[in-house]
């Protein structure tokens, strides 16, 4: 398993801008950190099932009633930017 | 020149018609005011937390089971994770390894013949706000962020336009019968992404997949799909490369292009949801809902056949929208033995036609079963003759109440005695005493026109069968 | 009354006596506070007016005959737990600003039952960290020593208690965040069994790891504040329909028959022989009293610290995407396009710690790694919980070591974060098998530095593991 991890394009997938210093200094502690936890590697895992949750639960549901909400002044008075009663985004976005 | 195949699969996300959201109690109501559907949760709070709409789930196993396919026992959800700002969290929760529904699948009819097109999965997740675009900002409203969406990922067994809008329409037609979703393009409950490939005859591997994102009407997929066809098969023709890439269809130029954004090569991270537990569902419970199954359409077609005489022609046009055919057994119901071909006439023909005159559906008019019941009856009773049962038809239409009532009121019922009509008959004879001579010299459809005459002497109200009777006495009488 | 030493427990019996009222009380708190915070550092907001208002409410139910244990008790938040109304910072610049819209589920209980809001207090950012000095805003230090750490991440939590600024106070714990500084400071702090407690409106780090849990004087009063917080919560999926026993009535056990656990992984070599001697002169006393003492093996303990910062990190990658700037919080300015607006307003928001953990939680889930790790993890952690479940078939308690040491210098450990990780090796499995567990203090280094006493029990296991803590604190300590 290599150890060179790309943290110029894992910063990127998590959107986060990185100063060149922070890269660096980035790239050799997640070097050695990465390192250890491949200890795990060691281990025979076989036929073991992965634990997912915290606990072994199913079927936890809501039943589909309405809960009304609260008023969206307390949501938008949040919002770093505003335009009436919509988040405000700047003039960059594109349709998905 | 060779000859291409095309190769489509279609992606549909169908908005659930639960009453409210995937994770979180805000309402579903269409039209409501910016942002005023929202919570901490699906507005992705810090320390908020997700929990499962049973309904969802049930609406989507219901539709599953629909369409044929597997339902698996075991069912998880999974973080799928990029940035957008319609995402409240930055991260979609849907179902990456264990779906609800594996398999399935719709049957198409075109012309060649019927073809199966396989479902490959049926998967819940839930939905992204709507960004608004304005001249010089955007604004996000986070009302539709968290609806319940199924999303039907087909197998690539489309091979045309035509074939994607069957596949489409059967489909919407089996989920509307299902009672999921109102299915209604307008308010953007049933959205497809496509994905296409060409590929030289004889080839066994398909070609470079592209998908088309952006397409809100049926009749803007088609379109899409007819542009990107001749965009892929004019490029490699040319020797050209197709680019494996996502699209937008931009219909006001009537073409795809190139996505902008960097959103396009997502490593999505997919990992199991840690806030949401699976979904186990037993036997006994999947069994309890698939007794409750409303019937397919098809199934529907053939038991109107069988029980009320009409024909299958006449039973595909009344199934094809599951109101009009609810409509027509509760009025066939009522109207007793034979007349099931009566009513599905007076159906086909007068109520479709005031219904696409007036752009409505059944549900948005005032007929009731009951009303044209009672019509149908009327006339087969002979209290009233065809004419004038068509004349109240456009009032109980628009205006609800019964036609038994207004007959009454207005003394519409026909005129059925002899000696009053042998008076009419004898004026029109007078009055047109060239009919009787066509009428002997062989002219037989002058005893129609007679008829006529003495329906307009009667205003309208003189029982037609009877006139004829008598109107042909007449004539034989006097040859 | 002497507000550094009341615990809970009395505070409620001297309000029923009336020999003071809540706002008295909440006054002293508010006091304390302003006399020792300056140096203390443990809060990073307090609401004078609302608390005082809280006060006199309780105060006005109390007069018409309410009654309850919390009633008109002052009570301390970590900074990442919202109150409807309060900031929530998480200790972040990037919610600076940010102001609650709703209460969570625990801060809801607490006002159920009377309970007054003292302030709000220091953290590591999001929880990560073991020192409390990944905070943005302060550095809190030790009340045993001003020039240690508390621990971390609930730093503020416990200094506030251990330093005679608040009655008690909530945590949270996702590897060891409740027990390291409850040892760190020399107090009391429980983490319930996964489930047993809500996580609504905490703000997230490791969603399968995380709990909310109390910060205390005594174990009696830990276990006063786990009744009025433990239940089944209808807006956290993840909580269990386990029925909360009377957590009180359950302290009075005794230790007599009880099975001790010592988990021979956790009795090595390269722990603070002062830290080690506490702790065995613990167990001693517990022996001497009647407990039964057996030697259990938990064999994959080595590999926990590794599943710990594969598992946790991945699960705040993504819980901490939603912090972009766009519905609440910091946001860059004059952004170009989407992708800046969330690279630099997150660059811009989240500190070094937190940066380093979404790279590393990011880089395990990414395309290619998943199996090799996330996947390999989850599966090491299933190993890990059979080792306890087996262990905890021969007792019914184990008791450990909290921490390798006692609290060390402000600014020793800043520059090797693996050479911090591996100080959580004594607490993070507990949150990896999902078990409750204690830290109770056991004595104190020669340098006066105090030394926790770790107590675990099974998945909702909290009565054995309390009553084991209580009799040991008030029968058997020295």
């Amino acid at each position: 398993m290599s150890h060179t991890i790309d943290v110029a394009y894992v910063a990127e997938l998590a959107r986060l801008e990185l100063s060149p210093d922070e890269k660096s200094l980035f790239q050799k502690q997640l070097e050695t950190i990465v390192q250890y936890v491949e200890k795990i590697g060691g281990l025979d895992v076989e036929g073991i099932e992965p634990t997912m949750h915290g606990q072994a639960l199913v079927n936890v549901f809501r039943e589909d009633v309405v809960v009304p909400s609260a008023e969206r002044e307390r949501f938008l008075a949040n919002a770093p930017e505003r335009s009436g009663c919509e988040f405000k985004l700047p003039k960059i976005v594109e349709d998905a | 020149m060779s000859r291409y195949l095309v190769t489509i699969g279609l992606e549909t996300h169908v908005q659930l018609k639960t009453a409210t959201k995937m994770f979180c109690g805000c309402s579903l109501r269409f039209g409501a005011e910016p942002n005023t559907n929202v919570c901490p949760v699906c507005l992705g709070y810090p320390g908020a937390l997700p929990v499962m709409n049973r309904e969802a789930v049930r609406l989507t196993v219901v539709s599953g089971l629909m369409l044929g396919c597997g339902i698996n026992r075991h069912s998880t959800f999974d973080r799928k994770n990029y940035f957008y700002p319609d995402m409240s969290k930055d991260y979609q929760i849907s179902q990456n390894t264990h779906p609800l529904c594996v398999g399935g699948g719709v049957t198409i009819r075109m012309p060649e013949g019927e073809r199966r097109v396989r479902i490959n999965h049926i998967h819940l997740e839930e939905d992204a706000a709507k960004i608004n675009h304005y001249a010089r900002h955007s604004g996000v409203d986070f009302n539709r962020c968290g609806t319940p969406l199924m999303e039907i990922v087909s197998e690539p067994d489309l091979s045309s336009p035509d074939e994607a809008m069957a596949y489409l329409q059967a489909l919407k037609q089996i989920l509307l019968y299902a009672g999921v979703s109102e299915c209604n393009l307008e308010e953007g409950n049933m959205r497809s992404d496509v994905n296409i490939s060409v590929r030289p005859e004889g080839q066994e591997t398909l070609g470079t997949k592209v998908e088309i994102k952006n397409m809100n009407t049926f009749k803007g997929i088609y379109a899409a799909l007819e542009y990107e066809i001749a965009r892929q098969l004019a490029a490699v023709s040319r020797g050209g490369v197709i680019v494996q890439e996502t699209r937008r269809w931009e219909p006001d130029l009537g073409e795809t292009q190139p996505m902008r954004s960097k959103e396009n090569a997502h490593d999505y991270r997919y990992f199991p949801e840690p806030d949401l537990v699976p979904v186990s569902l037993d036997e006994a419970l999947v069994a309890e809902w698939r007794a409750a199954l409303p019937e397919l359409p098809a199934a529907r077609r053939e038991r109107m056949v069988a029980e009320y005489g009409i024909p299958e022609y006449d039973a595909g046009v009344l199934a094809d929208a599951k109101e009009n055919a609810d409509f027509f057994e509760a009025a066939a119901r009522q109207c007793g033995k034979g007349l099931g071909k009566t009513v599905s006439n007076w159906f086909m023909t007068e109520v479709m036609r005031l219904l696409s005159e007036g752009g409505r559906t059944i549900a948005e008019c005032a007929l009731t079963p009951e009303a044209l019941a009672e019509l149908v009856a009327l006339v087969d009773s002979r209290v009233i003759n065809g004419p004038t049962a068509k004349e109240l038809l456009p009032e109980l239409f628009a205006s609800g109440g019964m036609p038994g009532a207004l007959v009454k009121a207005r003394g519409l019922g026909q005129v059925s005695d002899v000696s009053a009509l042998e008076g009419l008959v004898e004026q029109a004879l007078a009055a047109n005493p060239k009919s009787a001579e066509d009428y002997r010299a062989g002219k037989k459809a002058a005893a129609g026109f007679l008829v006529g005459q003495v329906m307009k002497l009667s205003k309208g109200k003189a029982d037609p069968q009877l006139v004829g009777r008598l109107v042909a006495e007449k004539l034989a009488g006097q040859a | 009354m002497d507000i550094a030493s009341l615990t809970v427990c009395e505070a409620a019996e001297g309000l029923r006596k009336r020999a003071f009222s809540s706002v008295e009380l909440t006054r002293s708190v508010l006091d304390a506070i302003g006399a020792k915070d300056g140096e203390l550092n443990a809060y990073l907001s307090v609401d004078a007016e609302g608390a005082l208002r809280q006060a006199a409410e309780a105060d006005a139910a109390r007069a018409a005959g309410a009654d309850g244990a919390l009633l008109g008790v002052p009570v301390a938040v970590k900074d990442l737990i919202n109150v409807d109304g309060q900031p929530c910072t998480c200790a972040s610049k990037i919610l600076e600003g940010y102001t609650s819209a709703y209460d969570a589920t625990v801060s809801a209980r607490l006002r159920a039952a009377g309970a007054v809001f003292a302030g709000r207090t220091n953290m590591d950012e999001f929880a990560m960290g073991s020192s409390t000095e990944g905070s943005a805003f302060k550095v809190t230090r030790n009340p045993h020593d001003v020039t240690r750490v508390p621990g971390g991440s609930s730093g503020g939590s416990a200094a506030a208690v251990a330093g005679g600024e608040a009655l008690a106070a909530l945590g949270t714990d996702t590897g060891g965040s409740i027990r390291q500084p409850a040892a760190f400071c020399g107090c009391v702090g429980l983490k319930p069994s996964y489930g047993r407690v809500s996580r609504y409106g905490v703000t997230a780090y490791a969603s399968s790891l995380d709990q909310v849990g109390p910060m205390t004087r005594t174990v009696e009063d830990a276990a006063v504040l786990l009744q009025a917080l433990a239940g089944r919560d209808p807006r956290d999926g993840t909580t269990l329909d386990v029925p909360v026993p009377d957590y009180r009535a359950a302290l009075k056990g005794g230790l007599k028959g009880l099975r001790i656990g010592l988990p021979k992984e956790y009795y090595i070599e390269g722990t603070d022989p002062e830290v080690m001697a506490c702790v065995r002169r613990a167990v001693d006393a517990c022996a001497a009293a009647g407990a039964e003492v057996v030697e259990v093996s938990l064999p994959h303990t080595e590999y926990a610290i590794a599943v710990y910062y594969i598992v946790a990190t991945a699960e705040a990658s993504a819980n901490l995407a939603r912090f972009d700037g766009v519905r609440y919080g910091h946001r860059t300015a004059s952004p170009e396009s989407v992708f800046e607006l969330y690279a630099k307003s997150r660059a811009e928001g989240f500190g070094t710690e937190v940066k380093r953990r979404i790279i590393l939680g990011t880089y395990v889930l990414s395309s290619g790694y998943y199996d090799a790790y996330y996947g390999r993890a989850q599966k090491v952690r299933t190993l890990i919980r059979r080792d306890y479940a087996e262990a905890f078939k021969r007792c019914d308690v184990m008791m450990t070591p909290v921490a390798p040491t006692a609290a060390y210098r402000i600014g020793e450990a800043c520059d090797d974060p693996l050479k911090m990780y591996l100080g959580d090796i004594f607490t993070v499995p507990a949150n990896l098998a999902g078990l409750c567990g204690l830290s109770v203090p056991c004595g104190r280094t020669a340098a006066g530095l105090p030394v926790g006493l770790q107590v675990l029990g099974p998945a909702f296991g909290e009565e054995t593991v309390l009553r084991a803590a209580y009799a040991y604190e008030r029968e058997v300590r020295s």
